[in-house]
């Protein structure tokens, strides 16, 4: 569209660190804009008042700044041209390809009418025992990693985009690093599978408020796939954290009452409308959105992640195990709430004991080392506790881990048998006398 | 004529609009934002502008926009066919909509208006009659529907006429009514009532002298709900709310449930969606879903209707309740309601109270559960509302002001607690921390008596004190060591183990342990106590942890099998032999 059919404005009547307001008419909320050149939106009319959010933030802009008005709010261009394709947070490419041509789709579209979602069924396999064995992964799941900043989650994630049998893979990078997001891109090279992939990325060196952009971006990009395509696409946002930070710099700018740790109140509702995109549609088709959430020294009682442990369908913990110097995926913390609809139907019929079992006995492990550190004698039962904790640890928690899920039982019942008599595992006879190794 | 205005304001989804007329607090009115039209509710009025919160995305909405109100409040439609439909927040029926994503603007009956139901009168030409008395009666599916004089109605009516049994619409004309003045009015199947009123029309609302069974053993046994009563579960993500809740949904001792999916994940839904058609009722053998609704306004969509969802809820709720049914509502979470309360009180600007939320919280939340409770009808036939409601605490602390507002309202308090979610011991309901109010109801003590067992109060009194004396030994040995206490301590600490993995423990996954009826409930909770009243001598706290440990495997094997099957038998025996082995 050219300039000429737009509506223009010099005239603005304040501006605030993200927001400038300017006198004009016939502004629809949500549309977008540019103020000086610089990508904006409308926020808030009030009367003949329009507010606008600067995406790149207002140093500079000066009063009789030019505002041209868009007449429609953030879009992106669809069609099969995307594979294979880096975008930044507008859509507009990175790789010096040329531009996308396709049928222009509002970001931030609307929700899956509920009744006609499809319930998820399918296992996404890993190899990783952490998560196959304790915390199965199902097709249309939303899950988040959360992780320590020290911690190798954009690795593990990258091994589970590859690993996992999908059509399509939409990287959302969020205040990636320069480092990462070349990371990225190489390991998606090397793996030859860069024509499946389509990536948005805002760096740490780009402006923080337009990461708001880049999950509704990777999503309008997935249920394009999904939906229109019957695809399977597994969606990978990293790190949620830091556009939850965004959203609060915004609310903040716009002079909102904030409520805990000083986040929007609203944080719940915006990282659910991300989340709940994902879907297994009737058709086929499925989003299933892996998701990396940064923590502070690993308080999960932070608003951020609280709020995301209430919309996703599990968690999973990543931990340094100091007993064996692995980095494992947390039995205690994680959980897949999925995992109910594939366990015992698409894996063995003892899948469901051996997992509650392996766990139980795990935390026995760790109240026998609460004794050991306070001093006391270890009972025998503790001992044996104690080692096995260390070979379940590295044979099976560790995500360096890389085998199938019959594999991952037999270990675990070779550990049981090895470490416990049949009395102390409280599984059912049936399995007990079928799987137990003499 | 009808108030109209026009749109001048716009912040996210509270918008502000110039009005020519008069216009009510709570008014339903409709935005059109290029020939859609956008439902909105009133929130405020200031001078002639009117603030209204928009129950869709206000996404291309401009200045100008033309508005017109509609002269009523919120309201439900009540009718034959509510049970089995899959609602939203503003009772859409989500099964009808076209396409798989939802239109804004797109609003679908909730009733069929073409479907026939066979109607029997009850009462006859020349009754005398008010609001909410039965005129005569549909089956909706295998239950009884009455078709009631509309709540509305005040004042009393004499029947002039009404229809021969037979088959109608829900339009069709059933009854024609006449007041004091002798004026007529018409009366169909189907009325309609604001949600966020209280529907009355009973005689008295008695205080509740009956258990609500639902098969989990840490509630009917430990806490029990009344019927008529009043609950909560609050508990950080991962211990098991959406489990419980769903657990007391299948196997509630109920006429009529209604869920109020409410702010939650969307999977959740779908689970009820597909797996409800398909369930079996434990107590009539009937398909669940035919005694079922389902409210289902998801996270993702609109936060303003996630308000109206559960008084929508709760009205189809009262409205069973009035044909003399026991009706279940389950609400998860309130705290996603109270949420989009916060959102909104944040956009007008109020002065916020706590944690951000609105000051009246507390009034609001309590307002609501006392929505629940027994009635008594003018026909002498009785109705309740159950309602238990989940909070989804913010960091899992107790200490914030949705739990705390909502203790005051409910009277039965199920703790899940992280550190048994931790050790995967689910449900994860804290049994120290948990209580039932009811348990202190003479008229319950008397009920559970009867109904079980002329003992059990105190026994569900002994099996809590052992419980909480184990706990205080688990820390004693804790601290001074295996070694450092006497081996009764931990005899002490692996009876209330035994309780613990026998009786609070229970596989919502298994089809057997899943559902445990009363008389099963009462059998092995003797059983555990008859273990526990008894004495035994240890040579070492090893031996004792492995004979308990024995013990509990047996036992849980027996929560495996089928009620006093051969199987149960063989592992009852054992236990048997075990103790008079000692």
């Amino acid at each position: 569209m050219s300039k000429a059919f737009k509506k223009i404005y010099t005239k603005l009547e304040s501006i605030t660190k993200a927001t400038v307001s300017l006198k004009a008419s016939g502004a629809t909320n949500d549309e977008l804009a540019t103020v000086d050149n610089r990508l904006a939106q409308v926020v808030k009319i009030k009367d003949d008042l329009v507010t606008l959010q600067v995406f790149v933030g207002t140093e500079g802009i000066p009063t009789n700044a030019e505002v041209v008005f868009f007449g429609e709010p953030p879009a992106l261009n669809v069609s099969d041209d995307l594979a294979g394709r880096f975008f930044n947070a507008y859509g507009e490419p990175i790789d010096n390809g040329p531009k996308v041509e396709g049928e222009r789709r509002y970001i931030g579209g609307p929700s899956v009418n509920p009744y006609k979602r499809e319930q998820p069924s399918q296992l996404i396999p890993t190899g990783i025992a952490g998560i196959d064995l304790n915390n199965t992964l199902v097709s249309g799941q939303k899950i988040p990693f959360f992780a320590d900043p020290d911690q190798p989650y954009n690795q593990v994630m990258a091994q589970v985009a590859l690993r996992a049998d999908v059509d399509k893979i939409i990287l959302g990078g969020m205040g990636l690093t320069n480092d990462d997001y070349l990371y990225f891109k190489s390991v998606f090279e090397s793996a030859g599978a860069l024509n499946k992939i389509i990536s948005f990325v805002n760096t740490t060196e780009q402006p923080p408020v337009e990461r708001l952009l880049i999950p509704d971006m990777a999503l309008t990009a997935a249920e394009y796939f999904a939906a229109d395509k019957n695809e399977k696409v597994l969606v990978l946002l990293t790190d949620m954290t830091l556009y939850a930070d965004a959203l609060c710099i915004v609310s903040n700018r716009m002079d909102q009452i904030p409520s805990k740790d000083s986040m929007p109140g609203s944080l719940y509702s915006d990282l659910a409308k991300i989340y709940e995109k994902a879907v297994q549609f009737p058709a086929g088709g499925s989003i299933t959105i892996i998701a990396v959430t940064t923590l502070n020294d690993g308080d999960i009682t932070h608003a951020i992640p609280d709020n995301t442990g209430y919309i996703t369908e599990g968690q999973l913990f990543l931990r340094n195990d100091t007993d064996t110097g692995k980095v494992i995926i947390d039995p205690f913390r994680s959980l897949s709430r999925l995992k109910q609809l594939v366990i015992g139907k698409q894996t063995r019929e003892d899948h469901n004991q051996v997992m509650n079992t392996g766990v139980r006995l795990y935390s026995d492990a760790a109240n026998a080392k609460t004794k050991l550190e306070n001093g006391f004698d270890l009972s025998d039962y503790d001992k044996r506790c104690l080692d096995y904790a260390k070979e379940y640890s590295t044979r099976l928690l560790a995500i360096d881990v890389n085998i199938s899920l019959t594999e991952m039982l037999d270990t675990a019942w070779e550990l049981f048998s090895k470490y416990f008599n049949k009395a102390e595992l409280g599984i059912k006879d049936e399995f007990t006398s079928k799987y137990w190794k003499n | 004529m009808k108030t109209t205005g026009i749109v001048t304001g716009i912040t996210s989804n509270l918008v502000t609009v110039q009005v020519n007329g008069p216009v009510a607090q709570n008014e339903i009115c409709y935005i059109d934002l290029a020939g859609t039209n956008l439902m909105a509710e009133v929130i405020k009025v200031t001078g002639d502008k009117a603030f209204v919160q928009v129950y869709e995305s206000t996404r291309g909405m401009k200045k100008g926009d033309k508005v017109v109100f509609e002269g009523f409040m919120l309201e439900a439609t009540l009718g034959p066919g509510l049970l089995s439909s899959s609602y939203d927040g503003l009772q859409n029926n989500l099964e009808t909509m076209e396409g798989v994503f939802l239109k804004r603007g797109e609003y679908t009956a909730p009733l069929d208006d073409e479907k026939l139901w066979d109607f029997t009168p009850i009462a006859k030409v020349g009754d005398q009659v008010c609001a909410s008395d039965w005129l005569g009666e549909v089956k909706e599916g295998w239950l009884p529907h009455k078709i009631m004089v509309p709540f509305a109605f005040e004042g009393e009516y004499v029947v002039k006429s009404i229809v021969e049994a037979g088959q109608y619409k829900i339009n069709d004309t059933i009854a024609i009514l006449t007041d004091e003045n002798n004026e007529e009015k018409v009366v169909t199947m189907v009325q309609k009532w604001p949600v966020k009123v209280s529907v009355g029309g009973y005689v008295e609302k008695p205080r509740p002298s009956k258990i609500m069974e639902t098969g989990v053993r840490c509630i009917d046994t430990l806490n029990p709900i009344a019927e008529g009563g009043t609950g909560f579960i609050p508990g950080p993500f991962g211990c098991g709310k959406t489990v419980l809740q769903h657990a007391i949904a299948q196997q509630g001792d109920a006429e009529i449930i209604v869920m109020a999916a409410c702010g939650e994940r969307a999977n959740e839904v779908v689970e009820i969606f597909k797996e409800f058609p398909e369930l079996v009722d434990p107590h009539t053998g009937r398909k669940l879903m035919e005694r079922t609704t389902i409210i289902c306004n998801t996270s993702n969509m609109p936060v303003a209707a996630r308000e109206a969802s559960v008084y929508t809820a709760m009205t189809i709720c009262e409205y069973y309740r009035q044909m003399g049914m026991k009706v279940l509502l389950l609400a998860d979470s309130t705290s996603r309601w109270a949420q989009a309360l916060r959102e909104m009180s944040n956009r007008m600007e109020e002065l916020p109270g706590a944690d951000a939320f609105p000051v009246d919280l507390s009034a609001i939340i309590s307002n609501f559960y006392a929505r629940a409770g027994v009635v008594k009808l003018r026909n002498g036939s009785t109705g309740s509302v159950t309602f238990i409601g989940t909070v989804s605490p913010a960091g899992g602390n107790l200490k914030e002001p949705v739990t705390e507002s909502t203790k005051k309202a409910a009277r039965c308090f199920y703790a899940l607690a992280q550190a048994r979610a931790d050790k995967k011991r689910y449900p994860a309901v804290d049994p120290v921390d948990s209580y039932s109010k009811y348990l202190e109801y003479p008229e319950i003590v008397e009920y559970l008596q009867n109904r079980v067992d002329k003992d059990w109060v105190n026994k569900v009194n002994r099996a809590k004190t052992i419980i909480r004396r184990g706990k205080e030994v688990y820390e004693q040995i804790n601290i001074l060591g295996d070694d450092g206490v006497p081996i009764s301590y931990h005899e002490m600490y692996w009876k209330s183990e035994l309780i613990d993995f026998v009786i609070l423990q229970q596989d919502a996954f298994d089809p057997i342990d899943s559902v445990t009826p009363m008389d099963r409930q009462e059998f092995m909770l003797s059983l555990v106590l008859n273990i526990c009243d008894k004495s035994f001598t240890f040579e070492t706290f090893e031996d004792c942890s492995a004979k308990f440990k024995e013990i509990i495997n047996i036992m849980r094997q027996m929560n495996y099998s089928e009620f006093k099957s051969e199987q149960f038998n063989k592992y009852f025996e054992q236990v048997n032999k075990i103790l008079s082995d000692e």
